[in-house]
């Protein structure tokens, strides 16, 4: 069976301009597949700057990958043309990171939700049309009334936010790419949402693509999770392995800085030891050295694979050497779905 | 607690917005107070006036939103006396806010410093350059930035960095006050620790207070000493962040720490049902009346005012008297 969706040894590599000097590895050698019989909910999570919306934008066609190739339904998406790239147009759906820069300010939100009801000839009637954005924007908590006609300054971030969601809800595709969908609408909201996410994933075989830095949330959600650093993959795994067993030392301190919203909980017993760094700086062996209080000599000469530390678990890791290498390829594998 | 007075008061703040579908009452008659030192979460809903307060507050309402009544106090100065000059120069130094999203809407083609120039030069038009290029450094030294940040440009910089670079402008000329809003939400969490603790130590040297506004619970637990909870313009509950953790007071207080995930309740989602009142139509009474599953037949017409309770928290509701005790005994709110 053709995946659905399918990134093969995927490098991004931004080349500054004039002003800095090095080139950014954005993504580094990923590779991951969705198969289109087994809808999921992938969590994709990682420092800011960890290259999650270069993968979302990559897996969108906007930009094209350095090395390696990006298929959707067994094709190259850098060579789909016509009618597989109207397809492709429509079946693959994102919700974007900043609320604030993807709305065209001239534009009201009716403009935004009609535009796509249009080209996709998802209604029949205007009247149908008026119905399913108001369904659309209910499952997100907003009031048609309130916002339609509205520009968008005139909303407030959460709000934005939402409508973009309910757009993507409006298109029910077959593969969603969500770059923190909720980061500014609050706790019971996001319940609400994340639960229209799932529905959309349970009832109409949606995959999700979940970029948050958001853990407690991608914990309740997810199947899986994939956690990058600096461009590559430090660990991945069952959600549930992933946020109660962190194996690698970058998820560890990851992990141990979720911000629980229980007051007996001290937040962050774990020193954070280094400082980030200016980007740019070339290593030749693990990305996590600098910062990791356990790094060895070994990690400094070549990046470590990936070892599978549980069933459905594997971390880029020293540590782990005794155990057995998954190779970069085959990381969907142990995804459980 | 302080026995020193507040350093922010705000009374009776108002704010409208005069849209085509008539006026949004955005901010209705909030009041609030700060000691020097203090850190006050404010949460609730998307939508619920938030960012409309703290523009407010900083006077920085543009049209079609009006400021139409209250007074806002930072130390013995009202700011909602002065003049536009004298406000221009109250921003930064008194008062100051770092915008939701801020780290985005720093300049691309401009060099941080430029940048953190011409935040000074806005509101202190006089400061020599020589001691405008002092604060820059102090500010980017005590967000834990190098110096030489000061020669790039924000592409240059992580997400992080930048969040920092948005709390040094913030801080150039020692606010009493600091309104961070949102300061986090886009940055993974190890991140977003450096930078609370950076926030952190940042008011401890000024001893400001903070507003820190905010969707993150977890954030507001870890961080904040007090927590204000708002909903359609209006404050509902203002308690010690323990006691809105663990009894909170308000419906819809409760309704949103009982929302929130946990490590014991995976896949459970409770969110609030319904949807907030239009703002243009606000619900007489109680806006939260119609999503309340303890509303009385008063909450449908009498708006309860937020009262002071003798254990100093803050609450508007009908269910407790001025005691802060629960008006009908046989009533148990569940949870
Ligand atoms: N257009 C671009 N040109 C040059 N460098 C870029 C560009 N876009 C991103 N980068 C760099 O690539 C790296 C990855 O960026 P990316 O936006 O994918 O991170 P992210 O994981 O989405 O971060 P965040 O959590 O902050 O959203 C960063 O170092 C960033 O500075
Ligand atoms: N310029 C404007 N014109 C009309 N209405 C506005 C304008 N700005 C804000 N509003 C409305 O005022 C209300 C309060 O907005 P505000 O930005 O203060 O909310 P918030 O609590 O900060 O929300 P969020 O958590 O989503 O940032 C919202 O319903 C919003 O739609
Ligand atoms: S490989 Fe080495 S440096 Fe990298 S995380 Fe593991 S122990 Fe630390
Ligand atoms: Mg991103
Ligand atoms: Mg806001």
């Amino acid at each position: 069976m053709t995946p659905l969706l399918e990134f093969r040894n995927v490098t991004k590599v931004y080349t500054k301009g004039l002003l800095s000097r090095a080139a950014t590895t954005a993504l580094d050698d990923v590779s991951l597949k969705i198969e289109d019989d087994q809808p999921t909910i992938l969590t994709v999570a990682g420092e800011s700057g960890s290259g999650k919306t270069t993968l979302a934008m990559l897996l969108l066609g906007f930009i094209a990958p350095t090395r390696g190739q990006i298929l959707y339904k067994g094709k190259d998406i850098a060579h789909l043309r016509g009618e597989e790239k109207v397809n492709f147009r429509k079946e693959v759906q994102a919700v974007f990171q900043d609320p604030f820069a993807v709305f065209n300010p001239f534009y009201t939100v009716d403009h935004l939700l009609t535009v796509p009801i249009e080209k996709f000839k998802l209604a029949r009637s205007k009247r149908e049309a008026r119905d399913r954005m108001d369904e659309a924007l209910s499952a997100v908590g907003l009031r048609p009334e309130d916002v339609l006609g509205r520009f968008p300054h005139q909303l407030s971030g959460g709000q934005r936010q939402r409508i973009n969601v309910a757009r993507a809800l409006l298109l029910k595709p077959r593969l969603l790419v969500a770059d923190e969908p909720v980061s500014m609408v609050d706790a019971s909201l996001r319940a609400t949402i994340l639960e229209s996410l799932r529905n959309l994933n349970r009832e109409h075989g949606i995959s999700i693509i979940y970029i948050t830095h958001d853990l407690t949330t991608a914990y309740h959600v997810a199947n899986s999770i994939i956690v990058l650093y600096r461009g590559s993959v430090m660990e991945a795994g069952s959600i549930d392995r992933v946020i109660r067993e962190p194996q690698h030392p970058y998820t560890r301190l990851l992990i141990d800085s979720i911000p629980w919203p229980d007051i007996n909980r001290k937040w962050g017993q774990t020193e954070i030891v280094a400082r980030e760094q200016e980007h740019g700086s070339v290593e030749t062996g693990c990305k996590f050295t600098s910062r990791c209080p356990f790094a060895m000599d070994k990690c400094r000469q070549a990046p470590p694979p990936l070892y599978r530390v549980a069933p459905e678990q594997v971390a880029a890791c020293y540590l782990y050497d005794a155990q057995p290498v998954v190779e970069r390829e085959r990381l969907s594998e142990v995804l459980p779905v | 607690m302080t026995t020193s007075s507040p350093i922010l008061r705000v009374i009776d703040l108002q704010v409208s917005y005069y849209t085509e579908a008539g006026r949004a009452l955005a901010l209705d008659r909030a009041s609030l107070e700060l000691y020097p030192g203090e850190k006050l979460g404010m949460v609730g809903e998307s939508g619920c006036g938030k960012s409309t307060m703290a523009l407010a507050m900083m006077r920085m309402i543009k049209p079609p939103g009006r400021i139409e009544g209250g007074k806002v106090f930072v130390g013995d100065t009202e700011l909602t006396a002065l003049s536009e000059e004298q406000m221009r120069r109250a921003r930064l130094s008194l008062i100051s806010y770092i915008p939701q999203g801020a780290m985005n809407s720093l300049n691309p083609v401009l060099r941080i410093e430029a940048q953190m120039r011409d935040a000074i030069k806005e509101h202190q038009p006089e400061m020599s350059k020589a001691e405008i290029q002092e604060r820059i450094y102090h500010a980017l030294e005590s967000v834990e930035l190098r110096r030489s940040v000061a020669r790039m440009y924000p592409h240059e910089l992580s997400g992080g960095m930048k969040q920092r670079v948005c709390i040094a402008i913030g801080i150039l000329l020692g606010p009493k006050v600091i309104i961070a809003d949102e300061p986090t939400s886009a940055l993974d969490v190890v991140t977003q620790r450096q930078v609370m603790e950076t926030l952190d130590r940042v008011q401890k040297q000024l001893g400001s207070a903070v507003i820190l506004i905010g969707h993150d619970m977890g954030l507001m637990a870890q961080f904040v000493d007090k927590v204000a909870v708002m909903y359609a313009g209006k404050f509902t509950e203002i308690s010690p962040v323990r006691d809105m953790f663990t009894n909170p007071l308000h419906p819809y207080a409760r309704a949103l720490i009982e929302s929130l995930p946990t490590l014991e309740n995976k896949g459970v989602f409770k969110g609030i049902p319904g949807l907030a009142p239009s703002l243009i139509r606000r619900p007489p009474g109680c806006a939260f009346h119609p999503r309340c599953a303890h509303a009385m037949e008063i909450c449908r017409s009498v708006t309860p005012a937020l009262e002071r309770l003798p254990s100093g928290r803050f609450v508007a509701c009908h269910l407790y008297d001025r005691e802060g005790n629960l008006v009908n005994a046989e009533l148990r709110m569940a949870g």
